[in-house]
């Protein structure tokens, strides 16, 4: 008899390692509590470094767990553990019966409106970086045609007023890929990001910022302090200019802000039935933070994804394979008999 | 006017919006790699002149970006051109070159 693994959450971390369990010969369900898989991927439209379409990644993801049992629209309702085994009831009233689980539950993003200084769901004009992805995915046009738009890095994030004293890691990337593509689309217009450092980390990312350099992207070492109306319903946004220790302002048609990754609230809510720990930050913590990065505490549940601190893609599908690899070492390890 | 007895100082901040960015443009047309710079501060670091005077190509740039001409040009304005700068500027910039071209575009 195969042995069943519950996976929590259908996005890249949940569908990889389901993928990859379901092919080392496991009966897999995956939970989603939104009506559709794929996360935070599913609201994207390109991916940094390369512009890769996110649609096409998340296809491929779909097409690999054609044979995994997924619940969409399903939260945990209760979750226990019965000898060496989880319990899971679903809210769709199925019970599940599975000897491990794989919390794949991501990351929530930042709720902006929660830096009011910046004037989200204040100004219409203000947006967040998932606001972006979402017009450039339905391909709608900012108009009037913008002579001025500015990107704040760092919204929610090294931020320890915010509750979120971390890096989320993938909003730098993020930001100048996204003033390029504005450029593109809007090459008179003045783009600024206002930044407190670059981060950019990854392959191939400092040459997405040369790009943005080149294109005439201008970069502002100063944080956003804050944002006003102006009459004629444009913004006023006010920063220092900390390379010349000036203060500066401009007016800009729009604003983005790079909102960052908190833990995902009912990633936690299923957490606390299992007396999950988490780190200051809310993440969960992991084993060990170096050689058990997959395994929890608990015999059994594993970590895969930015449930366990902001990560890239990349990162996430190789904690996704990882986290595979050691629920089938610990299966045939516990369950099945030599 | 009227005197209402005491004087307004002019502000120190930067107002992008009135400053001017056209020039800067042609200047980038000229120079191109100036829109490389991202500040790291070798220029500045290694300049002989800098010993004596203040110059610093990295604070130009800025300036000019920020439409403070002037201070751009002031701050130059020590610059023997000896090109150490040059050879220490990590994205390759020319410049030894682009400081002839600043004066060229916004010198008197």
């Amino acid at each position: 008899m195969k042995n069943n693994i519950l996976v929590i959450g259908g996005g890249a971390a949940g569908l990889e390692a389901a993928a990859n369990l379901e092919r080392l010969g496991y009966n897999i369900i995956l939970i989603e509590r939104d009506k559709q898989l794929g996360g935070h991927l599913a609201k994207w439209d390109r991916l940094f470094p390369d512009g890769l379409p996110a649609q096409e990644v998340l296809d491929s993801l779909l097409d690999n767990i054609s044979n995994v049992k997924c619940f969409t629209e399903t939260d945990i309702q209760a979750i226990n553990i019965l000898d060496k085994s989880f319990n899971a009831i679903l809210s769709n009233g199925i019970t599940v019966l599975a000897d491990a689980v794989l919390m794949a539950s991501g990351f929530d993003i930042f709720p902006a409106a929660k830096k009011e200084e910046y004037g989200y769901g204040i100004y219409e004009n203000v947006i967040t970086n998932q606001d972006l992805e979402q017009m450039f995915k339905q391909q709608q046009s900012i108009s009037p045609i913008p002579r001025a738009i500015g990107f704040v890095h760092c919204v929610g994030s090294r931020d320890e007023k915010a509750g979120n004293p971390a890096c989320s890691k993938v909003c730098c990337a993020t930001a100048v890929k996204q003033a390029c593509e504005v450029k593109e689309l809007y090459p008179d217009a003045d783009v600024y990001c206002f930044y407190m450092d670059l981060r950019m980390f990854g392959r191939r990312y400092e040459d997405l910022y040369l790009k943005a350099q080149k294109s005439g992207v201008r970069f502002i070492r100063g944080r956003v302090s804050e944002v006003a109306q102006t009459a004629d319903n444009r913004l006023l946004v006010k920063a220092e200019d900390t390379l010349s220790s000036k203060p500066v302002r401009v007016n800009l048609d729009m604003l983005v802000l790079m909102a960052g990754m908190r833990p995902s609230e009912a990633g936690h809510k299923v957490g606390i039935q299992l007396n999950l720990t988490t780190e200051d930050d809310g993440f969960f913590s992991a084993k060990d933070g170096m050689l058990s990065l997959q395994k929890s505490k608990l015999p059994g549940l594993f970590y895969a994804g930015a449930c366990t601190g902001a990560k890239t893609l990349p990162d996430t599908l190789h904690e996704a394979r990882s986290a595979a690899m050691e629920i089938d070492r610990y299966i045939k390890e516990n369950f099945i008999k030599k | 006017m009227i005197d209402f007895g005491f004087g307004i100082s002019p502000s120190s901040g930067i107002n992008l919006n009135n400053s001017d960015k056209d020039t800067f443009s042609k200047l980038a047309k000229m120079e191109p790699n100036v829109l490389k710079c991202m500040a790291c501060g070798s220029c500045t670091a290694t300049c002989t002149a800098g010993d004596f005077k203040t110059t610093s190509l990295r604070t130009a740039i800025l300036n000019l970006q920020n439409g403070l001409k002037d201070e751009a040009l002031e701050i130059l304005s020590g610059c023997m051109l000896c090109g150490k700068c040059t050879m220490v500027c990590p994205r390759g910039i020319n410049t030894r070159h682009l400081i002839l071209s600043i004066n060229k575009i916004y010198g008197k």
